[in-house]
């Protein structure tokens, strides 16, 4: 108890201290190197071209991606834990769908150049709000949850989300088109910092209150049925896991796009280095989903300078690579419980 | 024998297809007693009533004078403990399986286990003769070993009834009686009021001394394994001809099953005798 104890405090020092030295990087590196030793200074003296490149452009960047890896990190390895799953991540319940859905109908309409560009986050978040409740209602059957059926509607709710968007980037104009698909590719480029600042404060929040149900999701990697045989109320657990995971996708996809591969990928990593304990678990994933997204803006910011990838073709080659290395690697397992 | 856990007019089941015809019984504080029956007969419903996996349609289970269905969950994971026949698919170590079963005990803002949770996760690994592999994963254990740990993670609950749903099926001889051997001394020792379902009729007739008969989700005969165990009984239940005896050593019953062949045989040197 006591040698776990410290384990873990070691391994959340490491990555805090990681995402740190990360943040620096970030801060220090782009079109104009700044260098680390001079970012006290500038920012003390508050002016300068600088001082605004730093607070105004990668500082916000760096929140961003923080809350961003954070929450679908952690929200991959809640839905995993809930679904006994290994394949599930953030965006497999249809939640990115219906939120690609929404900011398409915007775009095509054109509200967000009448209204005002807020409306794309916002039509995101309405999009995989609706979605969120369609695939929680439709797999009430007689007020319990049946944790295989949400599944398969998530997955149904998805691919009519994604049909619907199909048809209307085949019937809209190039110039939409070509702004759907930037936005679905994901971009840690968001200027409204109200924004970014409810979203730290959400995957914050986000992590709080998953943690509170560590215990129970201990209890349910024995399976429902004797997580229950333990006293765990499930059908509670699992309701304001699945809120609290999907409010969260909604909420990301919304401001950043669809980010992929950080939900999945990073906590198979995490549980592989310091197992399936949901005490240690949720707090790793998110600091690790943080890590990582802060790693990929910065290769994604420099490796075409003074043009920029988008973020999520990052993740991807990125995550991908680095799950299949490991996999064949070491006796690397798709653990879930 | 004061009647400890009551079942009353139970009715649960899967719908409309199969449901449970109104059971009651009882049995009594520190009993060893068995859900015997053919498959389809209602034993895992039952049990599964019980245990609060299927929701009562009807009808009410009182443990100790206390209605089970007005507790919540939590406190009655400290009442009923439960051992299901599946082995675990986790990469736990014995130890933190067995520490599970402390959650019942555990609040909402304790996140690690106190001492007295170690202790007494040591304490029952040591009487379930796991404490050597508390550090390896349940995944590395034998199907027996793995029961053993369920066994133990279910007495670390310090339940007043344990609930086991076929503890010895796809184990060997060996196991299934070290099992039931330790079931016993636990019921004895504890003073631990055991139901389990269990499928060999001579491992119910050693080791239980009370037993409840299924049939088509209704009882069909209940009471010491003598009166329930006679061919009679079991031809009626299971529609198999077998022969009962007395076990030379304990005095409960024994059954025997007789080959067709030889049933066939028997009947034909009878008939000879007949015709003599």
């Amino acid at each position: 108890m006591n040698n776990r104890f410290i384990k873990w405090t070691m391994f959340i020092a490491t990555l805090l201290i990681l995402v740190v030295a990360a943040a620096l990087i970030s801060l220090s590196t782009g079109e104009m190197d700044i260098a680390l030793k001079d970012i006290p200074e500038i920012l003390k003296s508050q002016k300068g071209l600088e001082y605004s490149i730093l607070t105004a452009i990668r500082l916000p960047r760096i929140v961003l991606a923080f809350a961003i890896g954070g929450a679908l990190s952690l929200t991959g390895a809640i839905l995993q834990g809930i679904y006994r799953n290994p394949l599930v991540e953030p965006y497999t319940l249809g939640i990115s769908g219906g939120a690609a859905l929404g900011v398409a109908v915007v775009i095509v309409t054109g509200l967000h150049l009448s209204v005002g560009a807020i409306m794309l986050p916002f039509a995101g978040f309405a999009g995989s709000l609706i979605t969120i409740f369609a695939v929680y209602f439709l797999s009430l059957k007689k007020g319990t949850i049946n944790i295989n059926r949400m599944l398969l509607i998530g997955v149904m709710i998805s691919f009519i989300a994604s049909s619907g968007m199909m048809f209307l980037m085949s019937i809209t104009s190039s110039e939409n088109l070509h702004g759907i698909i930037f936005w679905m590719m994901g971009s840690l480029d968001e200027p409204n910092t109200i924004l970014i600042r409810a979203l730290f404060y959400s995957s914050i929040s986000g992590l709080i209150i998953a943690y509170f149900f560590a215990r129970p999701m201990n209890a349910l990697r024995l399976g429902e049925e004797k997580a229950r045989h333990l006293g765990i109320n499930t059908n509670v657990t699992l309701r304001i896991l699945f809120i609290v995971a999907s409010l969260l996708t909604g909420f990301c996809v919304a401001v950043a796009g669809v980010i992929g591969f950080v939900g999945l990928v990073i906590p198979h990593i995490i549980r592989n280095i310091i197992g399936s304990d949901y005490r240690i678990l949720l707090i790793g994933s998110f600091l690790g989903g943080s890590l990582f997204l802060i790693v990929s803006d910065i290769i994604a910011r420099t490796i075409i300078s003074p043009n920029e990838l988008p973020i999520g073709v990052i993740t991807g080659i990125i995550g991908g690579l680095v799950f299949i290395i490991v996999l064949a690697r070491t006796g690397f397992k798709a653990k879930i419980s | 024998m004061q009647h400890y856990l009551e079942i009353e007019k139970l009715v649960c089941g899967y719908g409309e297809n199969f449901n449970l015809k109104s059971i009651s019984f009882s049995i009594g504080q520190g009993a060893f007693a068995g859900i015997i029956g053919p498959n389809g007969s209602g034993k895992t419903t039952l049990f599964k009533g019980i245990a609060g996996d299927l929701s009562l349609k009807s009808g009410a289970i009182t443990l100790n004078k206390t209605n089970m269905d007005t507790i919540r969950l939590k406190e009655k994971a400290q009442k009923i403990a439960v051992v299901t026949q599946y082995t675990e698919i986790t990469d736990m170590t014995v130890e933190e399986y067995v520490l599970m079963g402390r959650t019942p005990y555990r609040s909402h803002f304790q996140f690690f286990e106190s001492n007295k949770d170690a202790e007494i996760a040591k304490k029952y690994m040591l009487l379930t003769n796991i404490y050597r592999f508390k550090d390896k994963p349940m995944t590395e254990l034998s199907g027996g070993e793995q029961q053993l740990a369920a066994i133990a993670r279910a007495l670390a609950q310090e339940p007043e009834l344990l609930l086991l749903d076929e503890p010895t099926s796809h184990l060997d001889i060996t196991h299934q009686v070290q099992i039931l051997n330790l079931i016993q001394q636990l019921n004895q020792d504890l003073n631990l009021t055991v139901l389990l379902i269990i499928h060999d009729l001579n491992m119910a007739s050693e080791y239980c001394d009370f037993l409840i008969m299924m049939k088509d989700g209704d009882i069909h005969a209940i009471g010491n394994p003598s009166d329930v165990l006679n061919y009679q009984t079991i031809e009626d239940v299971y529609q198999t001809v077998v022969i009962t005896r007395e076990n030379p050593v304990s005095g409960k019953p024994v059954i025997f099953l007789v080959s067709k062949r030889v049933l066939d045989q028997q009947k034909g040197q009878n008939r000879k005798k007949d015709s003599l």
